[in-house]
């Protein structure tokens, strides 16, 4: 398949190396092999590293009034919480999400890329491009950058002609079309409550609510999970964010603290 | 071999690109083709040569597919047509695979134009030789639409418009006598058109209908030929209407 090298110009010198390693026994490496004994455990490990951490949670799910998209605001390098206030919902374009899960800098740039992308088209063919187009063209370029060390894994929610859209796209290369995903460390816990609480025909407020509580649920387990609950919705007439708050505040919205009565209170000793 | 090396389109001192405007000679000696945009239906006719009488005239079909929803017809070097033809064709399953989505005539007439227009600003080659008629329907919208491309690479969408010899006269045709029309009619008009500069009879044109149901449909000779005699007759009757209250008076 053409590599698509439209992304980066840049990156054509590091095809050129790339090249050579598949051709294999015709060409020299490029590099130096470091000194191991066990080359093939060392690649694995080296992959290994770069695959796709991914401590967030994020989730959409499709539903009678549009699509809804919700994110946590934790950004994590190992045990350090190196932000509690990162922006994991992308706006592509006034009626386009995505969502940020895997590497911040990766998911960032090939979202904004994505949007020039897609405003070109709506100029060069005078009308917007659907979902399926703009997921499929974010799924060929990462496709062409397969093995290489980019971390992404975004859904692209949208409403175009054919009515509310949303594909999950990663760097592997998969591009998967559905009602409802979650992507991050926290999705299991997310699915567990979007699952069970999910119906068709929700209301607006009934479905941020759901969105609201998978993701607070989701933070409340997954370390990797925190700070701020963001919640859009994507309507006929574009995006909209809905709420964000602090799940630490939610907690307490959900499980308020009762007062208790005190058995036995602490007073002072005079010194004996 | 310097004057070897020269881009072989170049500007003359008052602004001709003579290696286009002669393209365009040679569409002008190619045969007439015709299209003509209905509201549910987009008609293509193009003047077939008297076939040699050995040649099979099914191998040499004028009006071709580029998918299923859009058409094409041409004036002029039918080698280069071919070659166009198919970098189109493949044009256009690389747009369905990259975006999901099927081309509109409008984003394929432009990649021909395209096309087009490169071979006039390369070194070393020669511009297409042909004049394209492109017809098809929205995906989306079932909107009907002919665009016509030319060898300096500019198209334009028309309501009907014609190609290749005689265009001219044609054009002034169907000036005169367009109106919206749909289905038959349509069919009727495109035909009568092409008549005002090819010999009337089925085996003289070749006539391809497309509706958004039914894609590509060429027509059969027999059913050419009964369309043209319901056209003659249409006209021996007006002839008739003239002369017969001339007389009264």
């Amino acid at each position: 398949m053409k590599l698509d090298t439209t992304g980066l110009e840049s990156a054509l010198p590091l095809f050129g190396t790339n090249c050579q390693m598949v051709d294999g026994f015709t060409a020299a490496p490029a590099f130096d092999l470091p000194t191991t004994l066990d080359f093939d455990g060392f690649q694995k490990e080296a992959i290994q590293m770069v695959k796709p951490a991914k401590g967030t949670t994020t989730l959409a799910f499709i539903f009678k009034e549009g699509v809804m998209v919700a994110a946590d605001s934790r950004a994590s390098m190992g045990g350090y919480i190196s932000s509690q206030s990162v922006k994991k919902i992308i706006e592509i374009n006034p009626y386009m999400l995505g969502t940020m899960a895997g590497g911040a800098a990766d998911c960032q740039f090939w979202h904004r890329n994505l949007g020039i992308k897609c405003r070109l088209h709506e100029l060069a063919n005078k009308r917007r491009i659907s979902v399926t187009g703009a997921s499929k063209l974010l799924a060929n370029i990462l496709y062409s950058y397969r093995g290489m060390g980019l971390s992404v894994g975004t859904m692209i929610a949208g409403w175009d002609e054919t009515g509310p859209g949303l594909y999950y796209v990663d760097s592997e290369g998969g591009r998967l079309k559905g009602p409802r995903f979650s992507v991050g460390s926290g999705s299991p816990y997310a699915y567990g409550v979007l699952d069970s609480g999910y119906r068709y025909d929700m209301s607006i407020e009934e479905a941020a609510e759901l969105a609201r509580r998978a993701i607070y649920h989701a933070t409340f387990r997954d370390g990797a999970s925190g700070g701020v609950a963001s919640v859009y919705h994507v309507g006929p007439n574009g995006w909209k964010k809905l709420s964000g708050d602090d799940v630490g505040e939610l907690h307490y919205k959900y499980y308020p603290v009762t007062p208790s009565t005190v058995e036995q209170e602490m007073v002072e000793v005079s010194g004996a | 071999m310097a004057r070897y090396d020269r881009a072989i389109t170049v500007f003359s001192p008052d602004g001709h690109l003579f290696q286009v405007e002669y393209a365009l000679e040679a569409v002008r000696k190619g045969n007439a083709a015709v299209g003509v945009r209905g509201t549910d239906t987009v008609v293509l006719g193009v003047e077939k040569k008297s076939a040699a009488k050995l040649q099979d005239s099914r191998s040499v079909r004028k009006i071709v597919n580029l998918d299923n929803h859009i058409a094409l017809a041409c004036a002029g070097l039918k080698a280069d047509a071919r070659v166009l033809i198919n970098r189109a064709r493949i044009e256009c399953q690389s747009h369905r695979l990259t975006v999901e989505d099927p081309v509109t005539v409008e984003y394929i007439t432009r990649y021909i134009a395209g096309l087009q227009q490169k071979y006039t600003q390369s070194g070393g080659v020669r511009p297409f030789g042909l004049s394209t008629l492109i017809i098809g329907f929205d995906p989306y919208t079932g909107v009907p639409s002919l665009y016509q491309t030319d060898p300096s690479g500019t198209f334009s969408a028309w309501k009907a418009n014609a190609t290749g010899r005689n265009s001219n006269s044609i054009r002034e045709f169907l000036e005169k006598n367009y109106k919206e029309t749909s289905g038959q009619e349509t069919i009727k008009l495109a035909i009568r058109a092409l008549l005002e500069v090819v010999e009337s009879g089925g085996k003289n044109i070749e006539v391809a209908v497309m509706t958004k149901d039914q894609g590509l449909r060429q027509l059969e000779e027999s059913e050419i030929d009964g369309i043209v005699a319901e056209i003659e007759a249409e006209k021996a009757a007006a002839e008739a209407a003239k002369k017969g209250p001339a007389r009264d008076a």
